[in-house]
C-alpha cells in the first residue's frame, strides 16, 4: 500500500531523544512518573510505550532509562550534534556514539 | 512513541489528565519546603526530624528530580576527621578566589557540617564507602574507613561518592518521616501576612503541572529550595537542554516569587561568558578531559605525544601520582581555586601555543589507556557511572556503543571552541547561575532571608556551591525554620492576595493571542545578550530594563498556554522576565567593573575600586526596586556566630575541630 502523505508542521528536534522497543515496553509508564522535565505522556492506548510529546524538552538525565523495570525496552538517544567520538589506541580505528 | 507517528495512525488524541483548573486544594502545615532536590529533601527531613508536620512541593519527581538527582561523584570540601584542613581554611580558599564575593555563611556552614550529612546520609542507605573494597590498596583510599578521596590525596578534604545512591535514599528517608510530597507541583508565588510585600511569609500557592489545579498552603515557616535562574543569556528553542549542569526547567522560581513577596538578594550582578547551555556544548563528563569528574587524566595528542602537567609553580609533573599531590610548600588543594595557595596541578598553561607552533596535533584524547589501572577504573567506572547524568548518557551508552576504557582514547573538544568545563564562550553569551557563584538570597547565620517565616538553601542562596553544601544547608535551614516553627501559632492567609495569583496564572489558560513560551524565552535572552552583556553601560542597562518592561506588559499577555504543562513552562517565562529584571537593576546599581564578578562598566571602567569593594543588595518595597549595600565582610566572626547559634547542634556534631 502507498504511505499516505499528510499535512503535518516540522517535528521539533530532536525528535527522537528516547528509543523504545514496542515489544518489550509493557506500558507500565515508570519512565512518565521518573522524568524531570515530564517529556511523557501514557498512550491512550493501556500498555502501550508512553508518547514522547515534549522531545525537545529532554535533558538528557537517562534516568528513565536507569528505572526502566524491562531492560532493553528503552534507550537514550543521543542528538546527532552530540555524539562523541574516540580512537582506538593501539590500531588508530574511529568509533562513535 | 512518536507523537507524529501516534496522530498519523490514531489521530488526534486527548490531553491524559483531568483538568482541574482553578479547582482549589488546601493545606495547612508547619514547615512548607518549596523544592525537592538536595537541598529541599534535606530540609525536609531535618524539619520532620524534630517532629512538625512538612510539606514538600516539587516541579518534578522528588524521588530524582534536581541538579543532584541522578547523581553526584564528589563531595567535596568537607573538613573531617582523616584530615588536618579546618573549616576557615576551606573558606579562606573560596574568599580568596572570589575577591570576597561567596557566601562565607553559607560556606562555613557547609565546611562544619558537611561531614556529618555525609555520615547521616550513610545512614539512610546511600553508599558513602568501598564496601565490596573495589579500590583496595589503592592511595585515595583510608584502608581503615574505606573511605574515597579526591583530587589531593594527602589532605583528604575531598571524597569520592556513589551519589547514584543519594537521591532514592533520601526520599525513601523523607516518606518514612511522614513528609507529604507534592510531586509535578510548581510553587507560583509565596504569600505574605496581611498580602503586604515584605511581610511575613505565610505559605505559597502552586499549580499542579498536570491537572492545572490550584494549591494554597498555608505554613509557620518555609524554605525556598528552588535553585538557581537559567536560560537568562541562552536558550535554545530546540536542543535545549544537553550540556547543562541543572535540569532547564530551573527557571529561577524561587528567585522571581522571594523578590516579588519582597526578600533580599546579592550579588545578582554577578555573570560568565560560557558556553553550557547554548547548545554547542558535548555531553556532560562525555568527552575527554582531565578536569574534575576526570582528574587526574592523562591527555595526549593526536600522534600519541603526552600533554605535560605542571604544579603551581610551573614545574613539570613527571608521574600520575604528583598530579594529586600538593605541591612543594602547598599545604592543599582547593577544589576548583585557581588561587596561588591552593591551585591544583593542570596541563600545562602553554598549551595553546604549543599548538599553534605545531608541538601538539589536534585533536587531543584522554589516555584511559595509559592511566594507573585503579586511576582508570576509578575514573570511568566510578566517576563518570556516579555523577549526575553520567549513569545511563555516559557509562552505558558509550560501553554498548563499543567503547572500551582500556583500549580506547575518548576525543576532547578542548581548543576546537566547545568544551564545556574551560571554554570562555563568547562574551554575550553568558550563564548566571550554570556554573560558579551566582545571585541569590541574602540570608542570616540561621538561613533565615530578610522575611521573617523564610527560610532559604542550596542553590537558592547567593553564590551557593555543589551538592555537599546543598545538603548540608538544607539540613541546616530545616533545623532552623522547624525552631522557628515550634514558637509560632498560626498565621492567617490573605484571600485577594490568593485570588490576584489565580487570576494571573490562569489568564494564561484563556488567552488566544498565540504567543508561545519558547518564543518569549528566545526574545528575553536575546535582550540580555544586547544590553547586559560584556559591554555594560547606563545607557545598555536602562534600554534592557524597558524592552524587558515592554516584553511584560505587552507581549506576555499573549501568551497562550494550551495545556497544563505549557502552562508550567509559561510561567517559568515569566520568572525569567523578573530574574532578568533583578539582574539588569542589580548591573545599574554597580558603578565600577570588576574582575571577580565578571562586570564591565564602560562607563565606569575602574575595575575593583576599593570602595565598590562591598555587596550591592535589591528588593522591591511597595513593587519599586530598593537598592543596598551590605560590607564585605558582613558575615562577622565565622567560628563566633556559628558556635553561638548552634550550640544544642555542636554536642551531637562528629566532626568536631
Amino acid at each position: 500500500m502507498k504511505k499516505r502523505i499528510y499535512a503535518a508542521p516540522n517535528p521539533v528536534t530532536p525528535s527522537r531523544p528516547l528509543l523504545f522497543k514496542e515489544k518489550k515496553c509493557s506500558g507500565c509508564n515508570v519512565c512518565v512518573e521518573i522524568c524531570p522535565m515530564d517529556i511523557m505522556i501514557p498512550h491512550p492506548i493501556k500498555g502501550s510505550p508512553p508518547i514522547i510529546l515534549f522531545p525537545d524538552e529532554c535533558w538528557y538525565c537517562g534516568l528513565c532509562v536507569a528505572h526502566c523495570p524491562k531492560q532493553g525496552a528503552l534507550k537514550l538517544n543521543w542528538p546527532l550534534i552530540q555524539r562523541v567520538r574516540w580512537k582506538r589506541k593501539k590500531i588508530g580505528e574511529h568509533f562513535r556514539v | 512513541m512518536d507523537w507524529n507517528e501516534v496522530v498519523e495512525t490514531q489521530g488526534m488524541f486527548r490531553w491524559p489528565y483531568a483538568i482541574r483548573y482553578g479547582e482549589e486544594r488546601k493545606i495547612s502545615t508547619d514547615v512548607l519546603v518549596l523544592g525537592g532536590g538536595i537541598a529541599g529533601c534535606w530540609a525536609a527531613i531535618s524539619a520532620a526530624r524534630k517532629g512538625l508536620k512538612v510539606a514538600l512541593v516539587e516541579k518534578a519527581a522528588t524521588i530524582r528530580s534536581g541538579a543532584g538527582g541522578a547523581g553526584c561523584d564528589h563531595w567535596v570540601l568537607t573538613p573531617n576527621p582523616l584530615s588536618e584542613i579546618t573549616a576557615e581554611e576551606v573558606v579562606d580558599t573560596e574568599l580568596q578566589d572570589t575577591g570576597g564575593y561567596t557566601n562565607t555563611i553559607s560556606r562555613y556552614i557547609a565546611a562544619r557540617e558537611s561531614y556529618d550529612t555525609l555520615l547521616e546520609l550513610e545512614n539512610m542507605g546511600a553508599k558513602v564507602r568501598d564496601e565490596d573494597d573495589e579500590f583496595k590498596g589503592a592511595e585515595f583510599r583510608d584502608e581503615n574507613t574505606k573511605l574515597l578521596f579526591a583530587y589531593d590525596y594527602k589532605n583528604r578534604l575531598h571524597f569520592r561518592v556513589w551519589g547514584t545512591t543519594f537521591k532514592p535514599a533520601l526520599f525513601k528517608e523523607c516518606k518514612r518521616l511522614g513528609v507529604a510530597i507534592y510531586d509535578r507541583t510548581m510553587a507560583t508565588s509565596l504569600l505574605n501576612e496581611r498580602g503586604e510585600q515584605g511581610q511575613r511569609v505565610v505559605g505559597a500557592t502552586a499549580i499542579n503541572v498536570r491537572t492545572g489545579e490550584f494549591l494554597i498552603f498555608k505554613a509557620k515557616a518555609t524554605i525556598l529550595c528552588l535553585s538557581r535562574p537559567q536560560r537568562i543569556w541562552q536558550f535554545q528553542s530546540e536542543l535545549t537542554g544537553f550540556d547543562t549542569l541543572r535540569p532547564q526547567t530551573n527557571t529561577g522560581d524561587g528567585h522571581a516569587i522571594a523578590f516579588k513577596a519582597g526578600a533580599k538578594f546579592t550579588l545578582m550582578e554577578k555573570s560568565l561568558a560560557h558556553i553550557m547551555g547554548s547548545g554547542d556544548g558535548f555531553p556532560i563528563y562525555g568527552q575527554g578531559n582531565p578536569f574534575n569528574t576526570w582528574h587526574p587524566c592523562s591527555m595526549i595528542d593526536a600522534k600519541g605525544n603526552e600533554i605535560p602537567w605542571v604544579d603551581r609553580d610551573g614545574r613539570s609533573l613527571r608521574t600520575v601520582r604528583e598530579r594529586s599531590l600538593p605541591s612543594s610548600g602547598q599545604k592543599f588543594m582547593g577544589e576548583r581555586s585557581l588561587t596561588y595557595a591552593y591551585r591544583r596541578p593542570q596541563l600545562t598553561p602553554d598549551l595553546p601555543e604549543r599548538i599553534k607552533k605545531g608541538e601538539f596535533v589536534l585533536p587531543l584524547y584522554a589516555d584511559l589507556p595509559g592511566m594507573p589501572e585503579e586511576e582508570q577504573r576509578v575514573i570511568w567506572g566510578m566517576m563518570v557511572r556516579e555523577e549526575g547524568k553520567t549513569h545511563i548518557p555516559i557509562y552505558q551508552t558509550y560501553m554498548e556503543k563499543g567503547f572500551n576504557p582500556n583500549q580506547d582514547l575518548l576525543q576532547s573538544y578542548l581548543f576546537l571552541g566547545s568544551d564545556p568545563l574551560r571554554s570562555p564562550g563568547l562574551p554575550h553569551k553568558r550563564v548566571f547561575g550554570e556554573v560558579g557563584d551566582c545571585g541569590g538570597l541574602l540570608t542570616d547565620w540561621d538561613l533565615k532571608t530578610t522575611l521573617e517565616g523564610l527560610y532559604a538553601a542550596g542553590d537558592q542562596l547567593f553564590a551557593s556551591n555543589y551538592h555537599h553544601h546543598a545538603a548540608a544547608t538544607g539540613r541546616y535551614a530545616g533545623r532552623k525554620a522547624a525552631d522557628d516553627a515550634l514558637k509560632l501559632k498560626e498565621f492567617k492567609i490573605n484571600r485577594k492576595q490568593v485570588e490576584e495569583e489565580k487570576k494571573r496564572v490562569y489568564e494564561f489558560t484563556k488567552q488566544r493571542g498565540g504567543l508561545n513560551w519558547k518564543e518569549l524565552n528566545a526574545a528575553s535572552s536575546r535582550i540580555m545578550q544586547n544590553y547586559c552583556g560584556d559591554p555594560k553601560n547606563e545607557e545598555l542597562l536602562n534600554i534592557g530594563l524597558i524592552w524587558l518592561k515592554d516584553l511584560q506588559k505587552n507581549e506576555a499577555p499573549n501568551l497562550i498556554a494550551s495545556d497544563p504543562h505549557k502552562l508550567m513552562r509559561t510561567l517559568e517565562v515569566i520568572n525569567i522576565l523578573t530574574c532578568s529584571e533583578m539582574i539588569l537593576h542589580a548591573c545599574l546599581a554597580r558603578r565600577a567593573s570588576s574582575k571577580f564578578l565578571g562586570f564591565n562598566r564602560y562607563d565606569y571602567p575602574d575595575v575593583d575600586p576599593s570602595n565598590w569593594h562591598k555587596f550591592i543588595t535589591i528588593r522591591q518595597v511597595a513593587n519599586r526596586v530598593e537598592i543596598g549595600e551590605r560590607p564585605i565582610d558582613f558575615y562577622g566572626s565565622l567560628k563566633g556566630n556559628y558556635e553561638s547559634k548552634n550550640e544544642d547542634y555542636l554536642g551531637s556534631s562528629i566532626y568536631r575541630r
